[in-house]
């Protein structure tokens, strides 16, 4: 991958001038390749990874991951019934999958409730879906490479040779 | 009291510094750009394969030379990476560290009134660890040659007991490093002039213009080199302390004499971790690299732009810059900086000779780190136009 998508996937707050500095190029060079990145799509959005644990006054979100068996449909195979089910606002990731089921869907909510009549009234009586099974996230360790944790102090001596 | 303690230790200089880094160490919300070592913890499933030799109950003693599991590790890794060949049971030895890999080399080749080459600015340890096995340490000032060691440098301090040069590339606290033709110019001087190698590489993985050159594979240096690397650096594993020597077998059998009395063995533990680095711990070295790679530049950038003039490091995690323009020794600039804006760095004066007017400074450190502190040595060395 390039270096420019590295440095931003790690840290999306980088400035051009950073990173030029980072990869010994000019700046422009730098603002125009993540220019070109948003344009195509390479870079879809920059955004703050939240450890909603720690946010108090946030009503805490009730996740579920939920697989998703369906019947493909003839010359569009899974897209389309995935597509509907990923347009709903409620779907947050949603990911075709090899094993005993097809689809993984990542959904959000208020609460149980809210969740559990996606599911009943929405998902399962699609046309297409054979049936569902709905697990319920309890706690999260780790989220996309981060783990969810206070950062330890570190343990290094401050100075050595 | 003095009685006791032999003139050998008496006469030893104690570290100038050691009055500084006592100064550091008392101080709370300090950045510090001072330290020797990786910010990364070791990679996880090198813990993990220490954690797992306990659980099995790998407590005992191992061979002296070290597990047999690691030496033939450390010979597959020199082999596909340089084609270097050490052979596992007469040329490798596994040690504490290079540190102890050092100390062993002098001892068992140093004659009372020896005399040791070494590059200064240098790493701390080489002129006392030479004094204490009875050699005595010829400083070679580089300062003046963008801190490289030449054949021309070298001519000026040959003599009838000049025994042994200490190689030690990329280098602490400079950052330079030697291409291939830099180093086959030394190797042929070495060997005219019939003086060991002791090569400590160290910081072989962290090399990032071009490839490293371990200094064995040039023309006839096998026989005339000592070398040595460890764990610490690349695979940030300071605390685990193993390192290894690698050399002609009667050069790595007289080492071993002294290590079996000494030391025995490497504790047992670090050594089944270090088996485990080399097996999986490629790429997070590649990870590591990158990263500081990236700081590494971004630094050279800033610390120039404020007026602290240094080339752009090859190797290791260091940057030594001048601060002659601001007026300050060595020490009063470190001193002045921690006491004003708690940004810890390590006077140049440490190391060695020939090092007054220069700082070093780590940038093993996150890049959020590295940022604020030259906010502050910004904001420090405008208080001083």
């Amino acid at each position: 991958m390039d270096e420019i998508l590295e440095i931003l996937e790690k840290d999306g707050r980088s400035s051009v001038e950073e990173i030029a500095k980072m990869i010994r190029k000019k700046p422009d060079e730098v603002r125009k390749a993540i220019k070109k990145y948003e344009k195509d799509g390479a870079i879809l959005k920059y955004k703050a990874v939240i450890n909603k644990d720690l946010i108090k006054d946030s009503q805490s979100e009730v996740r579920a991951l939920i697989e998703v068996n369906i019947v493909p449909q003839k010359d569009l195979g899974f897209d389309k019934i995935a597509e509907r089910i990923y347009s709903f606002p409620e779907v947050s990731s949603c990911y075709l999958i090899s094993g005993t089921y097809d689809l993984l869907v990542v959904v959000e909510g208020e609460n149980l409730h809210t969740v559990s009549n996606f599911v009943a009234e929405k998902l399962s009586c699609m046309e297409n879906v054979r049936g569902t099974a709905t697990h319920f996230l309890l706690k999260k360790y780790k989220e996309d490479g981060v783990v969810l944790k206070h950062r330890s102090e570190n343990k290094r001596i401050a100075i050595s040779y | 009291m003095n009685n006791i303690i032999s003139e050998k230790v008496q006469k030893m200089q104690p570290s100038g510094i050691r009055a500084f880094f006592d100064l550091v160490l008392g101080m709370k919300e300090v950045i510090s750009l001072g330290v020797g070592e990786p910010d990364f913890v070791t990679p996880w499933q090198i813990r993990e394969a220490g954690i797992y030799s306990l659980e099995q109950g790998f407590t005992s003693y191992t061979s002296n030379k070290g597990l047999y599991k690691l030496r033939l590790g450390i010979h597959r890794y020199l082999k596909n990476k340089f084609g270097l060949e050490y052979c596992p049971d007469e040329e490798i030895l596994v040690t504490v560290g290079v540190s102890e890999g050092l100390d062993l080399a002098l001892r068992a080749i140093i004659n009372p009134g020896d005399k040791i080459l070494i590059p200064v600015p240098g790493y701390v340890s080489y002129g006392p660890v030479t004094e204490l096995a009875g050699g005595i340490p010829v400083y070679v000032d580089t300062s003046k040659n963008g801190f490289k060691i030449t054949p021309e440098l070298l001519k000026r301090h040959i003599g009838k007991r000049v025994k042994a040069l200490i190689l030690n590339y990329p280098t602490n606290p400079t950052g330079v490093s030697y291409r291939h033709k830099e180093l086959q110019e030394l190797n042929r001087f070495l060997l005219k002039h019939k003086i060991l190698c002791i090569s400590d590489e160290v910081y072989e993985d962290l090399t990032y213009d071009f490839n490293h050159t371990a200094f064995p594979v040039l023309p006839g240096a096998r026989k005339n080199t000592v070398y040595l690397n460890g764990f610490s650096k690349s695979y940030a594993m300071t605390g685990w302390r193993v390192g290894f020597a690698c050399g002609p077998k009667e050069v790595i059998a007289a080492m071993t004499k002294i290590h079996q009395y000494t030391i025995m063995c490497v504790p047992i533990t670090s050594q089944m971790a270090a088996s485990e680095a080399l097996a999986s711990g490629k790429v997070s070295v590649e990870q590591m690299k990158r990263q500081y790679d990236q700081r590494r530049k971004f630094m050279a950038v800033e610390l120039n732009s404020l007026g602290l003039k240094c080339s752009t490091p090859q190797g290791a995690f260091y940057m030594f810059p001048s601060i002659r323009n601001t007026g300050l020794s060595s020490m009063d600039f470190s001193r002045k900086l921690l006491e004003e804006e708690k940004v810890a760095v390590v006077p140049g004066t440490a190391f060695g000779p020939c090092s007054e007017g220069y700082i070093r400074i780590s940038y093993a450190s996150s890049l959020d780190n590295l940022k604020e502190a030259l906010a502050r040595i910004k904001r420090f060395l405008e208080k001083r136009r």
